[in-house]
């Protein structure tokens, strides 16, 4: 089948071969497995259980909170033992909510069972089951799945994709599981087949350095319509855009959703997370993740249960912490550095790093950059690295913008190339977060912009209102004189009452405007209630100007207290006025 | 356990930049022995010269800014623009020629600037300029080629070379000459293959010009290693001589006593390939897209024949190149590749992007 070939894209050594000797394996239980409420795109999931709470293995502990939400559930049987901001998986190594669970060895199963005729089964039921088993993309992105197989786009699908090119290097996970599961894999792209409408045409992409991954599928495809296209290997073409224009030589536009073109593109791995939820009933609680690295005695994929503290994980591979660089949570063109391995294997972590210092070296210090354009060469998306480079140091945010910086993916090729060892990414990272919030601030100051103007229109109506009245009132009254001078005997008859009309008007207009005696006193009553809080707010600031302030201040302060005083008094006498007035009135 | 905190990508390929400039300096060797086979000792003191002068420089300056001394002087970006000045002044110019040309390339042209990877112009281009404006009588004599030399005399040895630097001692009669580009300019009123006949330089050469041809081969071999190691992309070498072809082919003029010369001389004649490989292809100053190279090496090509045919200099490499860096930024804005995902090319200098 043909296959296109994207610009630029580098060969990092592959390293593959480290951790695919021996089958999947699986880790003993650990004691404690920590689930964070976000591990997808999207708002954080709600605990649904409390601290205390025994719970099965498969059980919900977490509600989705949105569209782009997913749920989590018990990787294991236990008990909740915390649920608290922990340090999680973040590159910039933050803190998020997260529910502990203490295991209590049995890992004992929740009842399930999965859909019974899925061939029967409607695409709506299966996106529904899809969304509360929490599977979100697990190549990395950890995009919502069943969002992504939701019906309702404006265009029909017409081409699946599946994801099978694991391009970083050091990565087995999907190799290892398409090796081993291939079966359970086209099963799940069936369902997904199905939940889109049967697409005519589905592909597996997959690079041609994984023979045995390619062999492994090929006798599970054959009359299923689906087809394994192998290319080239060069990363990065595991990419979304990148591999589907090396299967269908089409580029999506910039800012648009493969959806918008009528093609999905699903990792490999969620396919089997698929399987498992439908045909199994089984919630998304463990993935295969590759632990590799030279800091390691034993590299191999394992199949992990989320939560799983990293350092679980490199207690049970001869990891040596001595020999160990840095610790990654991805691949090494990718991967985010983890400062502590106490931090738990989430749905998307497909690869643990712990690399010696021979592998990965510690960085060099950044040279000057020559602009010897191999950064542009190695850019899958043709963009000028070193220009974007450039103009990033000088926060200059149009010519960023006019030089496509939010289409670049951070792929790394750049920063891999660099014979100046410039962190490139780190610098695109920055400007991309600079112009966001500048552009946020833009959207708020436009706001108060907006607003403000239409006060001030509405404030320059109401006078021009005024001044049309009070023309028109004026014009009439001269009207009226006018008229009195112009026939005075005409006027003495009906003078009495043209006069004793005006009056009656004015009356009836102080009257509807006059309001009653009873709203009159709450009014007061709210200006009184209003000076009160201002006193006592003005008191309590010269309360806390401790020793910091000068005298100055402090009598600014005091002032400020008198003056608040003075007004609650004031609108105290005045209430008492009205009432003793309306009492008054009342005794007449 | 705690880790260091480093962002992506871990992996690096192993390429650094002092590996590259080491690589164009290595590149040089061939057009440097072609240029001491035919013109002797010169050109290799020149360098000597150039290269102690500029790490001198270079580490004063580097100091006086209050940088480390060592990292920068490790890059080799000093050393690489003292060489391409070396090569490219006279064999047996005086030491004060070289002296104050590296001079000017380092302090004025480079580090005034900001160091590497900052200065607009090439800085061994700049000094070229300068000294060829200052000292024209020093920058326009030339070697005669060994194979030209009058009968009993022979190129100065090496010490005596250095003497003839040194202490501007003149070396012999017939030692010095015109170069085939002077002689063409100059042969007013002869026929394209009156002067073939006529000049030695010419009617004892393989194809160009006796020697040169040598040199320009030599730095083309030079300049083909480093493509193939994609030092830098084809785009801006080709499409300069690509320029000078087509401009020699259309004035060729039929070989008239007007005309410039043919594009086979062109090619091999002067600092055509040293130009084109070596000089042109300095990345700092240069367009940085390859459309852009394009170009830029386009208009360098234009501007080399024009200078030399219509000009009032015989060779011009360094005014055209200094011309196209000035132009290398009007350029960039224009010539930025089409993104993945957009329909057209962007400007540079575009506010919004239309639709």
């Amino acid at each position: 089948m043909r296959t296109w070939i994207t610009p630029g894209g580098v060969h990092p050594p592959e390293n593959k071969h480290q951790s695919v000797t021996m089958p999947i394996g699986t880790l003993p239980l650990p004691e404690k497995l920590l689930i964070p409420l976000s591990q997808h795109i999207g708002t954080p999931a709600v605990p649904c259980v409390e601290v205390g709470k025994k719970v099965l293995k498969g059980q919900k502990i977490a509600e989705a909170s949105g569209p782009l939400s997913v749920p989590m559930h018990a990787p294991t049987s236990g008990t909740i033992s915390a649920i608290e901001h922990r340090p999680i998986a973040h590159s910039s190594g933050m803190l998020a909510p997260c529910i502990e669970i203490t295991s209590d060895g049995r890992d004992k199963w929740k009842k399930h069972e999965g859909f019974k005729d899925v061939e029967n089964a409607t695409p709506a039921a299966l996106v529904k089951a899809i969304g509360d088993a929490g599977i979100a993309g697990m190549g990395g992105a950890g995009f919502p799945s069943a969002v992504k197989l939701s019906p309702g786009y404006q265009r029909p699908i017409h081409t699946l994709i599946i994801n099978a090119t694991e391009c970083e290097p050091y990565i087995t996970a999907d190799d290892s599981a398409i090796r081993e599961r291939a079966a359970e894999i086209i099963e799940g792209i069936g369902i997904l087949s199905h939940i889109l409408g049967n697409p005519s045409n589905i592909m597996i992409g997959i690079e041609d350095n994984k023979p045995e991954a390619i062999a492994a599928l090929e006798p599970h495809v054959e009359d299923t319509g689906i087809s394994v296209v192998s290319f080239p290997t060069k990363y990065p073409s595991g990419g979304e855009k990148q591999l589907i224009y090396i299967l269908t030589g089409k580029e999506i536009p910039s800012g648009d959703l493969p959806a918008d073109i009528g093609m999905v593109c699903v990792n490999i791995g969620t396919t089997y997370a698929v399987k498992r939820a439908i045909v199994d009933g089984e919630p998304l609680i463990s993935r295969v993740t590759t632990m590799t690295g030279d800091a390691c005695g034993i590299n191999r994929n394992y199949e992990t249960l989320i939560g799983t503290p990293v350092s679980h994980m490199l207690a049970n591979s001869e990891f040596n912490e001595e020999t160990c660089s840095r610790l990654v949570m991805g691949g090494p063109m990718m991967g985010f550095s983890l400062t502590s391995s106490d931090v738990p294997i989430v749905k998307t972590t497909n690869c643990i790093l712990a690399p010696s210092y021979d592998e990965i070296p510690d960085d060099e210090p950044a040279q000057p950059c020559i602009r010897c354009g191999m950064c542009a060469e190695a850019c899958p998306v043709s963009l000028l690295p070193q220009q974007l480079f450039w103009y990033s140091q000088a926060d200059d945010h149009e010519r960023l913008e006019a030089h496509n910086l939010f289409d670049c993916i951070e792929c790394g090729a750049c920063s891999y190339v660099c014979p100046s060892n410039i962190p490139l990414v780190q610098h695109y990272r920055h400007s991309k977060g600079e112009i966001q919030k500048a552009r946020a601030e833009k959207v708020r100051s436009d706001h108060a912009r907006e607003r403000f103007e239409f006060h001030q229109q509405r404030i320059e109506q109401a006078e021009k209102n005024k001044e049309a009245k009070r023309t028109a009132r004026r014009e009439a009254a001269e009207k009226a004189k006018a008229k009195a001078a112009a026939s005075p005997e005409k006027s003495a008859s009906t003078a009495g009452g043209g006069a004793a009309d005006i009056i009656a008007a004015a009356q009836a207009r102080a009257a509807a405007k006059k309001v009653s005696p009873e709203q009159q006193q709450a009014k007061f009553e709210r200006s009184i209630a209003g000076a009160e809080m201002r006193l006592q707010m003005a008191e309590e600031k010269l309360a806390d100007a401790g020793e910091g302030h000068s005298d100055e201040q402090k009598n600014i302060l005091t002032a400020a207290v008198e003056g608040a005083r003075q007004k609650l008094e004031q609108a105290k006498g005045r209430l008492a006025e009205h009432i003793k007035q309306h009492n008054g009135e009342q005794v007449d | 356990m705690a880790f260091k905190q480093i962002s992506s990508p871990h992996a690096h390929a192993s390429q650094n930049t002092a590996k590259v400039m080491q690589l164009v300096l290595w590149a040089t060797i061939p057009g440097l022995i072609a240029l001491t086979i035919h013109f002797g000792w010169g050109s290799l003191i020149n360098l000597v010269l150039a290269t102690v002068t500029a790490v001198i420089a270079e580490a004063l300056i580097i100091k006086l800014r209050g940088r480390p001394v060592a990292f920068y002087l490790k890059d080799y970006s000093a050393v690489l623009t003292a060489v391409l000045l070396g090569l490219a002044l006279p064999p047996l110019a005086p030491w004060w020629v070289v002296v104050v040309g590296t001079l000017f390339s380092i302090v004025i042209a480079k580090q005034l600037y900001g160091g590497l990877g900052y200065n607009p112009f090439n800085p061994a281009m700049v000094s070229y300029v300068v000294l060829l404006i200052s000292f024209p009588i020093q920058m326009t004599t030339w070697v005669t080629p060994a194979a030209l030399l009058p009968e009993g005399i022979s190129h100065p040895g090496l010490i005596e070379s250095v003497q003839i630097v040194f202490s501007g001692l003149n070396p012999a009669d017939g030692v010095t000459g015109a170069t085939p580009l002077d002689s063409f300019k100059y042969a007013d009123g002869l026929l394209v293959d009156q002067i073939y006949a006529q000049n030695p330089l010419f009617s004892q050469a393989a194809f160009a010009g006796l020697g040169w041809e040598w040199v320009n081969i030599g730095f083309l071999i030079g300049g083909l290693v480093l493509l193939a190691s994609r030092i830098f992309t084809w785009h801006g070498p080709v499409a300069m001589l690509a320029a000078m072809t087509l401009m020699s082919v259309i004035f060729y003029d039929g070989g008239s006593s007007d005309s410039p010369g043919s594009a086979l001389m062109h090619l091999f004649s002067g600092a055509t390939m040293m130009g084109a490989f070596f000089i042109m292809t300095d990345p700092v100053s240069s367009a940085v897209s390859n459309r852009g190279r394009l170009i830029y090496g386009a208009l360098i090509g234009v501007l080399v024949y024009i200078i030399r045919a219509w000009g009032t200099y015989p060779d011009a490499i360094a005014f055209a190149v200094l011309l196209a860096n000035f132009a290398a930024p009007f350029i960039d804005n224009y010539t930025l590749p089409r993104t993945y995902g957009h329909t057209d090319r962007r400007r540079a200098t575009e506010k919004e992007e239309d639709s």
